[in-house]
């Protein structure tokens, strides 16, 4: 970090960005100014709307056309990029400055070949010949660690898998070993372990050629892990930057301090377990096979989930964690007869639920509550959120008013407005939403309540809230829950016993704090060691 | 989409979205290209009624004596009770000595009809099969066979072939431009009820125990209700068309009752001497036709923009 | 990739079949004796009497369809009562003119239409792109016999450049030909253009939006490699679909084109047919003009192969 003396490769001042208008405020960035010094790694992190992903952007000159910089320079090794014309930010494009993507699935052309597609930017940008442009590309993939370079460069994106996709998104932003590399999320939609290579990736290869980073994340885990200094943005203003040892440990802006507050600890806080409580749920060697169907086609078999084990007593909850594909929210649907389970037995206290006709099945969805991932999603628009919420009562016998005297008190319940009722889903934030899906399971009294990654798409400070709220439910109702979750850290901080599931298999099951203190299977260990930022504590702030 | 998109414009479309939703048929009305279409179907709609005192006379009334008048011609005809009148006829007479105009203004009865008629009853039809087929997963495969094996045949002959099964008339021209439209609104309505019924929002109702037809009627069917007013505004436009083809083949709606295609017919043998009786026919026809199709473009932009990312 | 070219022939068995199944109902749905209806108004009870030991209608109706399918399969579409011809020797006649005017339309059309969708896409909202979505609007609603007469009345009688109607073989006089081509293409082109213009112009603009064009800009590639490198090669697959679906619209216009310019095709065949009420003809053309649809878009469906490597299982 004693980067300061040199001449940074990137120096945004002033910069300022505007919304079109209409929108839910003026400018997207707001007089940011930031620098990045060669070798070194700066994260951009804020939630979601604070404008990061827009400085990004603006730097590449790839802004939406509804989004005009209105101040400010930009300048990359002293040149304005904001002033220069479209063929010079062509020019610097992938030579001095290069970009990667959040979604490497989507990132690269489905219909060009990896080696062709790196092979674009070389013939674009210099004057090399075949050969010397593969050799250098071979070069590139070799360095980039993918295996069998040669074959790589002959496949087609859908062939690799999503690490290796983002590879070769490093490999074509680096061949020309450009001054400045802008990594938008690169992880974000990657799984945990393959996420800890990439980032490890990423530094390496900055650090050997001393490039300046423009990393942008959500996740101070990440930050943690990557970051050599941090700006923290909300609401497109820049609230604080400095090393990130000190944003990290020692932040003086009230937001930071929130912010960091609330990222969940990946130690487990020492719970009560009681071994009282009578058994609400108990999974006997489940067991879900999805089998393509057609005449014509090869019959394709995936078992997404195999012989799983599980049980929750009252006033527990149970975290499923696992990568994505392990079969995590197979088990949950299967358990809320979403999907039928192909093989095992699900016992709702007494009662069978796995093999039972829908129609004798009715009665018991009662006791299963399940609330979904996406808020935006999971209520019907067209209908107001009491409407929502008094459905289930209403078609399990109950009157009308007695529905809405019941909705009122949920709402209390899950702290929003009772007398809100009557708004349509469209109206609420997201954090409110799941609130609300809260509410309605809450609203059919259930013995058993399903979170299905029910945090995941919030951001971090909202995400705290409603995981105390559940919490809190779970507590007072004395409900079992089953949380589902590919985070770790919220996993550590919500339950009292974890299962990690991969490939479909329970892999280790016991209480968190043993589970999370001492994993004893490999792909656990494994997966707790990428957890990024794990060595990192984050303090707890007073907000000020 | 983007990440830029994720980040900002969304958090600014959201707040848009607040008052999208209970807005968006008001948007619609607003928008330029259903004003514009509107008004002129309007206008088309307000003819058809008005007919008989559009200065019309009978659109079938034969006249030996006033045959093949180019249009401003002023024409003598009989009253029925014997006396005779003069009129100028603005478009001219058809080889029978029939007032093109008085047959253009009442065609637009039969187009407008035709239109109407084939978009509601293909969409009702539709709707219904595409239900079933959506949700009773043992019938899918059948239906949607029997769907596949009628897109397979080209519209119009499918048409041509009903028709000269049924003999020509109004109700068979209609039922006869229905049936290989069907498939289309069935395959439109089977797939919003495959995609809505993932939704996290229907897999909440289910597990609070919402019954089957609930379900169907509260929380699925709503979703179809915006397509297929768009797709029924196309079908009605492409109907309308397909009539005026099967009347000018001579194939459709019998001479008797006038309909802008089977006036064309009319003019076709005479057409290097006397073009004013296709001209004519088909200036109303074209821009009757493309008022709906400027009014479904305009409500396609704002009631079902994904739709109109994809066509 | 002859793995997916079998499966797709073998996914078109059923379509043709239910086809097969819906033709032949046809006949048997109509009110009467179908052998009556088949030997035409002017037959004697003879002739009806021999068709109907020839097409079996004393049998079941699964035994009819059995002995009507194989008739079918061996290229025997039965006799034409009011062509006094098999069905058969009818449709050798007439498939010149039909399959002169598809060939000449697609070619004109597709010639045409892709690079102003693609203009169009390329400078979304300005004036070129409102030109064409405008005609596109336009070309959509002007049924096909209207543009027809319009251009005969321009360019055949005001300006006397180009024969009013009529057909002459290819063989016979290429020239004669290719002037009576001309019209009768250009009439059915519109519609054809006003589809594929558009559809291009939506997918591309879709591709556009897409995040690998992003990656692409990045690299800092022009746009117009962007564009016909990146975007164009992804757009095919809708734009060939579409191309596949709008052979029905060419079959269905060429019956109303062959019949405004008359030219002695399948189309006018149908009509002539319907109006004789002639079913063994009206039965063999529908069929084949069906097979023929399926056929090419099976041929397109094998043709994304070509563009997009992901389609190959």
């Amino acid at each position: 970090m004693s980067t300061e003396a040199k001449r940074p490769v990137l120096e945004v001042r002033n910069l300022s960005v505007s919304l079109p208008s209409g929108a839910d405020r003026v400018h997207a960035v707001e007089k940011v100014s930031f620098t990045v010094s060669p070798g070194e790694i700066v994260c951009l992190v804020g939630e979601s709307g604070s404008g990061k992903s827009v400085i990004a952007f603006t730097v590449m000159g790839l802004l939406a056309k509804a989004l005009k910089p209105t101040s400010g320079e930009i300048l990359l090794e002293g040149e304005n990029i904001l002033a220069a014309s479209e063929t010079r930010l062509r020019q610097l494009r992938c030579t001095r400055m290069s970009m990667i993507f959040q979604e490497p699935m989507t990132a690269l052309n489905p219909v060009m070949t990896c080696g062709e597609q790196i092979d674009e930017v070389l013939n674009t940008h210099t004057k090399l010949d075949a050969a010397a442009r593969k050799a250098k590309i071979i070069a590139i993939l070799a360095r980039v660690k993918l295996p069998e370079p040669e074959r790589i460069y002959a496949s087609y994106p859908h062939q690799l898998s999503g690490g290796q996709r983002q590879r070769i998104m490093i490999a074509m932003a680096l061949v020309l070993d450009p001054v400045l590399l802008i990594a938008d999320e690169p992880t974000t939609a990657l799984d945990v372990t393959t996420q800890a290579e990439i980032l490890k990736l990423i530094a390496e290869l900055q650090d050997g050629q001393g490039t300046g980073v423009l990393f942008i994340t959500h996740d101070f885990g990440v930050v943690a892990e990557i970051a050599h200094r941090v700006a923290v943005l909300r609401w497109g203003e820049l609230v604080e930057m400095g090393p990130t040892e000190k944003i990290l440990s020692r932040p003086e802006h009230s937001y930071t301090k929130m912010l960091i507050s609330s990222v969940p600890s990946i130690h487990p806080v020492h719970r009560d377990v009681r071994k009282d409580g009578p058994t609400v749920l108990r999974t006997e060697k489940l067991g879900k096979t999805y089998s393509g169907s057609g005449f014509f086609q090869k019959a394709r078999v995936v078992r997404a989930a195999i012989d799983v084990d599980l049980d929750i007593r009252r006033g527990e909850t149970l975290g499923i964690v696992g990568e994505s594909g392990s079969g995590k929210s197979t088990v949950a649907r299967c358990i809320a007869r979403l999907i039928d389970p192909s093989e095992g037995k699900i016992f709702l206290g007494d009662t069978e639920i796995a093999t039972m006709k829908a129609s004798k099945l009715r009665p018991h969805r009662r006791r299963v509550q399940i609330v979904f991932q996406d808020p935006y999603r999971s209520m019907n628009p067209r209908i107001t959120i009491g409407e929502s919420i008094i459905e289930g009562p209403m078609n399990f016998g109950l009157k009308r008013d007695e529905a809405i005297v019941r909705a009122r008190k949920l709402m209390e319940t899950v702290r929003l407005d009772p007398n809100s009722l009557d708004r349509y889903p469209h109206q609420f934030s997201g954090g409110q939403r799941q609130r609300i899906c809260i509410a309605r399971a809450l609203a059919m009294e259930p013995e058993l309540l399903i979170a299905d990654e029910a945090v995941s798409a919030l951001d971090v400070s909202v995400q705290k809230q409603v995981l105390e709220l559940l919490d809190e439910i779970r507590v007072r109702l004395n409900l079992a829950v089953l949380f589902i979750t590919h985070d770790l850290r919220v996993a550590a901080q919500i339950c009292d016993y974890v299962a990690v599931m991969s490939k479909g298999r329970v892999v280790e099951y016991g209480s968190a704090e043993q589970v999370f203190g001492s994993p004893k299977d490999d792909y656990t260990k494994a997966l707790f060691a990428a957890a990024p930022g794990r060595n990192w504590e984050f303090g707890k702030f007073a907000a000020a | 989409m983007s990440a830029i998109s994720e980040d900002v414009v969304d958090s600014a479309s959201i707040s848009a979205a607040s008052t999208k939703r209970r807005s968006l048929w008001l948007l619609a009305i607003r928008n330029p290209n259903v004003i514009i279409g509107g008004t002129i179907l309007a206008i088309m709609l307000l003819i058809a009624a008005l007919a008989p005192v559009l200065g019309t006379i009978d659109p079938t009334r034969i006249d030996p004596a006033g045959r093949n008048k180019k249009p401003g011609t002023e024409i003598t005809y009989k009253l029925d009770d014997g006396t005779t009148a003069k009129r100028v006829a603005i478009m001219g007479t058809d080889s029978l000595g029939r007032d093109v105009y008085s047959r253009v203004i009442y065609g637009t009865r039969v187009s407008l009809a035709v239109g109407v008629a084939v978009a509601i009853i293909a969409v009702l039809i539709g709707t219904i099969i595409g239900l079933i087929s959506g949700y009773v997963r043992w019938l899918d495969g059948f239906i949607m066979r029997i769907m596949d094996g009628l897109m397979a045949i080209p519209g119009i002959l499918l048409a041509i072939a009903l028709v000269s099964i049924w003999r020509a008339g109004l109700i068979t021209v209609i039922f006869a431009i229905v049936v290989p439209d069907v498939p289309r609104v069935v395959r439109l309505v089977r797939s919003v009820v495959l995609t809505v019924r993932e939704e996290p929002y229907v897999e909440g109702a289910i597990s609070v125990g919402t019954p089957t037809w609930i379900l169907m009627f509260r929380h699925i069917l709503p979703n179809t209700v915006a397509p297929l007013i768009v797709q029924g505004t196309f079908l009605a436009a492409a109907a309308i068309l397909v009539e005026a083809a099967l009347s000018f083949l001579g194939i459709g709606i019998p001479p008797e009752i006038p309909s802008w295609g089977n006036i064309m017919a009319e003019g076709r043998t005479l057409f290097r001497v006397f073009p004013h009786n296709i001209f004519f026919p088909g200036i109303f026809l074209a821009l009757t036709v493309l008022a709906i199709n400027i009014m479904g473009d305009g409500l396609r932009d704002t009631l079902d923009p994904k739709m109109s990312k994809k066509v | 990739m002859i793995d997916f070219i079998v499966r797709r022939l073998i996914a078109i068995i059923p379509v043709l079949t239910v086809v097969a199944i819906l033709v032949f109902l046809m006949l048997r749905l109509t009110p009467g004796d179908p052998a009556a209806v088949i030997a035409g108004d002017n037959a004697t009870s003879d002739q009806i009497a021999d068709i109907r030991t020839k097409l079996g209608l004393n049998e079941p109706i699964w035994t009819q369809f059995v002995i009507w399918i194989g008739n079918m399969l061996q290229g025997n579409f039965g006799e034409s009562f009011f062509f006094k011809k098999t069905v058969a020797e009818l449709i050798a006649q007439r498939i010149e003119p039909t399959l002169a005017l598809a060939v000449c339309t697609l070619i004109f059309a597709v010639s045409i239409s892709v690079p102003i969708g693609v203009l169009a896409a390329y400078r979304q909202g300005s004036l070129v792109d409102r030109v064409v979505m405008g005609f596109s609007v336009v070309g959509f609603s002007v049924p096909g016999f209207v543009i027809g007469y319009c251009l005969i009345y321009v360019f055949a009688i005001e300006l006397g450049w180009l024969p009013v109607q009529g057909y002459i073989r290819i063989g016979v006089n290429f020239w004669g030909f290719l002037e009576r081509m001309i019209l009768p293409s250009l009439t059915l082109s519109v519609g054809f253009i006003a589809l594929i213009s558009r559809i291009t112009r939506a997918s591309v603009l879709e591709v556009l939006n897409e995040d690998y064009i992003r990656t692409a800009r990045a690299k800092g590639l022009s746009n117009r490699v962007v564009l016909m490198r990146h975007a164009l090669r992804n757009a095919a697959v809708p734009i060939l679909t579409v191309i596949g679906l709008g052979i029905a619209i060419l079959i269905g216009g060429a019956v109303v084109t062959e019949s405004v310019f008359g030219l002695p095709g399948l189309g006018r065949l149908t009509v002539e047919a319907v109006l004789s009420r002639d079913f063994p003809t009206i039965q063999a053309v529908i069929l084949m003009f069906s097979v023929v649809y399926v056929v090419v878009n099976l041929l397109i469906d094998i043709s994304y192969t070509l563009f997009d490597p992901r389609i190959r299982y």
